[in-house]
Formats: structure tokens, sequence, C-alpha cells
């Protein structure tokens, strides 16, 4: 594996369990799995295996019921919330199926947003932002606000949020999940470049073997568990 | 990081365009209403007070009949008074300050073309006095006229203004019905009474001259009493009932056939009303108040859901709940000042508009003002704000799940 000996994600039986008594669901039954910088992996799966709590545990956007989570060596468990806050705002990048961006707003503001709370000045944050449009594809749509894009357009818009704050690691769940196969394939290559010309490490859930097949490591869930975890030799489409 | 959320929060304003201009409303209705009712209700009541200072200070009023909730034909069977019931409350009666006779007949009052339906008094000198309602111009009656009843008359200012305009009346004759009387003097002008009357609506002639020259009797209609400054007018009340009663004969359990009125008493009952209908107005104003609120309420429990998934997206992306606070109560306190002052500014407007079309004072209650802002700005600022806290402790991604 290349990269530093330290692994930038290291899980350690991670376990998620949702509700009590009764009702409860194991959604993670003791997950090991370690993502070194530079990687590009896929996650992959049947429906309610577990990927996306996974994902969102990585992210820090939830909370694992028990285990280790160390980001670079570093033991997520122990953090409060605003230490987590600090630690999406500054290492990690987050992509949606559902893209989450805000409405009514324009496409520069969007990604604009999380230089906002990096407190990175006005003039500084719009120029990046609209570098990071560029970068994905989208320069010219500065001023549209989703609602005026398609979908492909406004995963792009999402992608462009998610790195312009030249995150560690970009965390990416179904990105291609409300996408045609053409659009599919253009998220694709910009992720592969992310990952190929600016080392971004990048974790995406997804359940077409089209799309992991882009990859060079897929990690398999099956009921909470990782089922198999295969290095992949990825397609060159271009 | 204050200015980030201030920039956060007025983008966020005008992205909800509608939300915040229903925000801004609500708070603007409740705001405006309330003010707007109260400035109505104390311009009332400052009008019944002035009305108030305006009757004269200690008038006392005795008429035939048994007066309020008397039986109604009482006061035409029980006998007039005379000029010695006058003379007798002047000299027995301790603390009076002036007493005058009143005989009252409506007449057409006639000059070159003019003429004018008005109420004729007859009284003597003492009038002006009792009334306390200085002269404008001339001279009261003399000494002779009111012994001879002379045709000689005082008009009030409505009179003056309807017959004459702006020629001087004085030393002029004009017709009241058959009777020509020359003017010796005009009133001041003295407006309405808190019972709506035109108080300046009058002619003054001498007792005797209505009498024997208008109405064919002798009879007087009431006697006008005003009390000495410092003076107890329940007790010169007291006395005037006793002495009343004395001089009409009328039997210890019998009752009174006469009545004697305090128009202070009738004015603090007038106050009062004034004091229910502001309470009234207030109430009213209250219930806009309160809609205001359950429309702001409405709006912003409405969009929970949205701006809780929005929160989402913000903590995802690197905000701490703070970030997001501040920016939501930024956002809250922004929109519930504009709406205050617009509802103020609009407020005390409504209230000058309707002051003057009532004709009554404008008077500012600051109370009321900063109460109905802090009402409606609490709500706009709990309900905008509280749901937000809630949200911001969430663990992001169950923000961004929440439906
Ligand atoms: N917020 C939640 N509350 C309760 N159960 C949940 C919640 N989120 C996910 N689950 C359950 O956890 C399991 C794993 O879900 P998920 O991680 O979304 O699976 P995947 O993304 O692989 O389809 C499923 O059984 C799902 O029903
Ligand atoms: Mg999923």
């Amino acid at each position: 594996m290349p990269g530093s000996p330290t692994p930038v994600i290291d899980l350690s039986q991670v376990t998620k369990i949702y509700g009590h008594g009764e009702g409860e669901v194991r959604a993670l039954r003791g997950i090991d799995l370690r993502i070194h910088s530079g990687e590009f992996v896929a996650v992959m799966g049947p429906s309610g295996s577990g990927k996306s709590t996974c994902m969102n545990i990585l992210g820090c956007l939830d909370t694992p019921t028990g285990g280790t989570y160390k980001f670079l060596g570093v033991p997520v468990g122990t953090m409060n919330a605003d230490q987590r806050a600090l630690l999406r705002r500054n290492y990690l990048g987050f992509v949606f199926q559902g893209f989450n961006l805000l409405s009514r707003t324009t496409a520069l503001e969007n990604v604009e947003l999380p230089l906002v709370y990096r407190h990175v000045p006005k003039e500084q944050r719009r120029a990046m932002a609209r570098k990071a449009l560029q970068e994905v594809g989208l320069g010219g749509r500065e001023t549209h606000v989703p609602s005026e894009l398609s979908g492909g357009q406004q995963q792009r818009v999402a992608i462009a949020r998610a790195i312009v704050s030249q995150p560690q690691v970009l965390f990416a769940d179904e990105p291609t999940g409300n996408l045609d196969t053409a659009t599919s394939i253009d998220i694709m290559k910009l992720l592969t470049s992310l990952n190929e010309q600016r080392g971004i490490t990048i974790a995406m859930v997804t359940h077409e073997p089209d799309i992991a097949a882009w990859t060079r490591r897929v990690v398999r869930f099956r009921d909470g568990h990782i089922e198999s975890d295969q290095v992949n030799q990825p397609v060159r489409e271009l | 990081m204050f200015a980030n959320a201030i920039v956060l929060a007025l983008r966020e304003i005008r992205r909800n365009v509608l939300r915040s201009t229903l925000t801004i409303l609500g708070i603007v209705i409740g705001v405006g209403a309330v003010i707007t009712m109260v400035t109505i209700g104390e311009g009332a009541t400052a009008q019944v007070q002035a009305d108030i200072q305006k009757l004269g200070s200690n008038l006392l009023q005795v008429f035939r009949g048994q007066g309020f909730g008397g039986p109604g034909g009482a006061r035409s069977s029980s006998p007039p008074f005379s000029m010695a019931d006058v003379e007798a409350i002047k000299n027995e009666i301790n603390g009076v300050r002036a007493v005058a006779p009143s005989a009252n007949t409506s007449a057409q009052a006639i000059y070159g073309n003019a003429n004018w339906s008005t109420m004729v008094t007859g009284t003597d000198d003492q009038y002006i006095s009792v009334r306390d309602w200085p002269l404008a111009t001339g001279r009261n009656f003399s000494d002779s006229e009111l012994r001879a009843g002379a045709a000689v008359c005082i008009i009030g200012a409505t009179v003056q203004r309807e017959l004459f305009g702006q020629e001087d009346p004085i030393g002029v004759s004009m017709r009241l019905r058959n009777l020509s009387c020359q003017i010796v003097g005009t009133l001041s002008a003295k407006g309405q009474s808190g019972f709506g009357q035109d108080q300046d609506d009058l002619v003054l002639v001498p007792l005797r001259t209505l009498q024997r020259r208008m109405v064919g009797n002798a009879d007087v209609n009431s006697i006008m009493v005003s009390a000495r400054e410092g003076v107890s007018t329940e007790k010169v009340q007291a006395d005037l009932e006793r002495l009343m009663r004395e001089r009409r004969k009328i039997r210890p359990g019998a009752d009174d056939d006469f009545n004697v009125r305090d128009l202070k008493e009738i004015s603090s009952a007038m106050t009062a009303t004034t004091r229910v209908l502001t309470t009234l107005l207030a109430a009213v104003a209250a219930v806009s108040l309160l809609v205001g609120g359950v429309g702001i309420m409405n709006i912003m429990l409405v969009s929970v859901t949205e701006r809780t998934r929005e929160i989402g997206t913000r903590l995802a992306v690197g905000a701490m709940a703070r970030d997001v606070l501040l920016q939501f109560l930024i956002e809250a306190v922004t929109l519930a000042a504009f709406g205050g002052i617009i509802g103020i500014a609009l407020g005390l407007a409504a209230g000058a508009v309707a002051t003057n079309a009532f004709n009554v004072p404008f008077v500012l209650n600051v109370g009321i003002v900063v109460l109905s802002f802090a009402f409606s700005a609490a709500v706009g600022i709990v309900f905008g704000y509280f749901p937000a806290r809630r949200a911001a402790q969430l663990d992001p991604i169950e923000a961004l799940r929440h439906e």
C-alpha cells in the first residue's frame, strides 16, 4: 500500500445500533477497515447492508455505537460535536446521493459555503468557488440555482462544494444513484481525476458494478459485516 | 464569525422572501393594531377629561322631576322653580359662589337673510359666572335690563358665526321669533360638551324677557349653582336638596319632585365609559397581536423541515452548532426589528389619522409601543430560533434525514 504508514482511516470493531430493545437494528456488527492516503475505494453490497451507515460514520456525520474510529491516527470517539465539526471543515468532503444543495441559492454560493465557515475572506472565497466550479465543468453556471440545473449538474455543484476546501478525503454515498449512465460516467471521470491529479482519497458507496469498476479497491458489505475486500484494476474509459 | 453570520442571515432572508415577508407582516399587524387601538382609546379618554374641565368647575344643577330613573312624567307635573328659590339658595346655602336661573325655549334667530334655529336661555347676569364662561366681546346684562325684561341678548359663538360671519354683532339687532333684540355681548367659544352637544349654539336673554315676551309664563326650569373653590360639592348638593324639600313642602318619606345633579359625577361616569372603551379596543388589539403571533409561529413551524435539512447541510460542510445558531438568531432579530419598526410607524400613523378624524388628542403611550413590540419580537425570535437550536444539536445526518 502506498502513502504514509498511518492510515487515513482506521476502523476497528465499529458497531452501530439504531433504536433500543425490541425494535433495535444492528446496522454495523463489527467493521474493521483501513484506508490509506490516495486510495479510491468502492463500497458495495445489497440494500440495507450498512454501507450508508458506515459512510456517515466515516464522514463524522454520525457517531458509532461501539468500536474505535481513528482519523489520521487520532481517535474520533472522544471528540465533541465542535471538534468533529472542525474535522469535517478542515479534512473531509461529503457528496450525497440527494445532492443536499441549499435551494434558491446560486451554485457559487453553495460552493462557497464551506469556505464561509473556514473564514476565508470574501474575494478569495469567490475565486476559489469559481475555480472549483470550473474544475467540475460548470464554469459559467455560477449564478444558476439548483432548480435551474440538471441532476448531473447539481451533483457536480455538490462535488465542487466538497472539494473547494481541499479535503484530504472525499466521501460519496451513491453519487451516481440518481443519474443516467452517460452522466454517471462523467461524474466517475471527475472523481477519478480528483483522485489521480489532486491525490484526494475517495471512499464511494455504489451498488452498480459498472461504477465500482472505476475504482482500485472494492469492499463488499453484507448484513453489517465486511464480506470481501479486493483490489481492482480500474477501467480507463477516456 | 459575527460578520459571517450576518452575511448568511441576510442571504437567508433574501432567499426566503415569502417567509420573511409573512413574518414581518405578522409583527406589523400585531404591533400596528395595538398601537392604533390604544392611541384612539387614550385620545378619547384625554378628550373626555378635557371636556370635564370645559363644563366649568364645581357646577351643580337643580332640575324639576325625579331625574334619572324617575317616572318620565314627573318633570312636567312637578311645579317649576321661581326667582324666590334662586334668592333662597343664594342667601341660605354656604359655600355657593354664584347662582343663576334658567328657562329655555328653542327659537329661530334671524338677521338679514340669514336664519338659524337655536336654543334661547333666559337667565340673569350670574350665568357667565356660574358657567365659568367669559364673554368674548361686549358686556353682561345690566340690572335694569334684567328688571325690565329688556329686548337684549348675548349670543354664543356658533350663532355669531352663522348669522354674522365676520361682521361685528355688538349693538346690532336681530330677531328671535317676533322679538327684535339688541346684541350686547358675545360669549367666548366653548366647543362641544362631553355629550357631543355644541355648547356655543345658544342665545342668552334676561329671564324676564323670555318669560314675558317669548313663553308667556313665569317658570324657572332649572337653577345652576356653582360651589366655591375648595368647598365639597357633595355638601352643597345635600344642602340644596334639604332646602328645596323644605321650600317645596315635601313630607318626610315622600320622594323628591326635583333633582340635583353634579355635572362632575356625570362626567366621571363618562370617563369610566371611555376607559371601558379603551380596554375593549385594547382587547381587540390584543387579539390582532395574538393572530399575528400565531401567523409567525405557523410560518416558522411549517418551514422547520426545510430549515432542519438546511442546518444538516451546513453542519455537514463544517459549521459548528454555534455558527448556525448565531445566523438564525440574527435572522430572527432582523426580521423582528424590521417588522417592529414598520409596525410602530404604521400604528402611530394610523393612530394620528384616526385621532384626527375623531377629533380627539393624539396621546403617545410608550409603554404599549414597547410592550407590543416586545411581544411580537419574542414570538418571532422564539419560533425562529428554538427549532433551529434543536436542529443544530442533532448529529448532522439526523438533521439531513429530517422529514
Ligand atoms: N436512522 C435509522 N434508524 C433506524 N434504522 C436505520 C436508520 N438508518 C439505517 N437504518 C437501518 O440500518 C440498516 C443499514 O442501513 P443503511 O446503512 O442505510 O444501508 P445501505 O446504505 O447499505 O442500504 C438498515 O436495516 C436500515 O433499515
Ligand atoms: Mg444507502
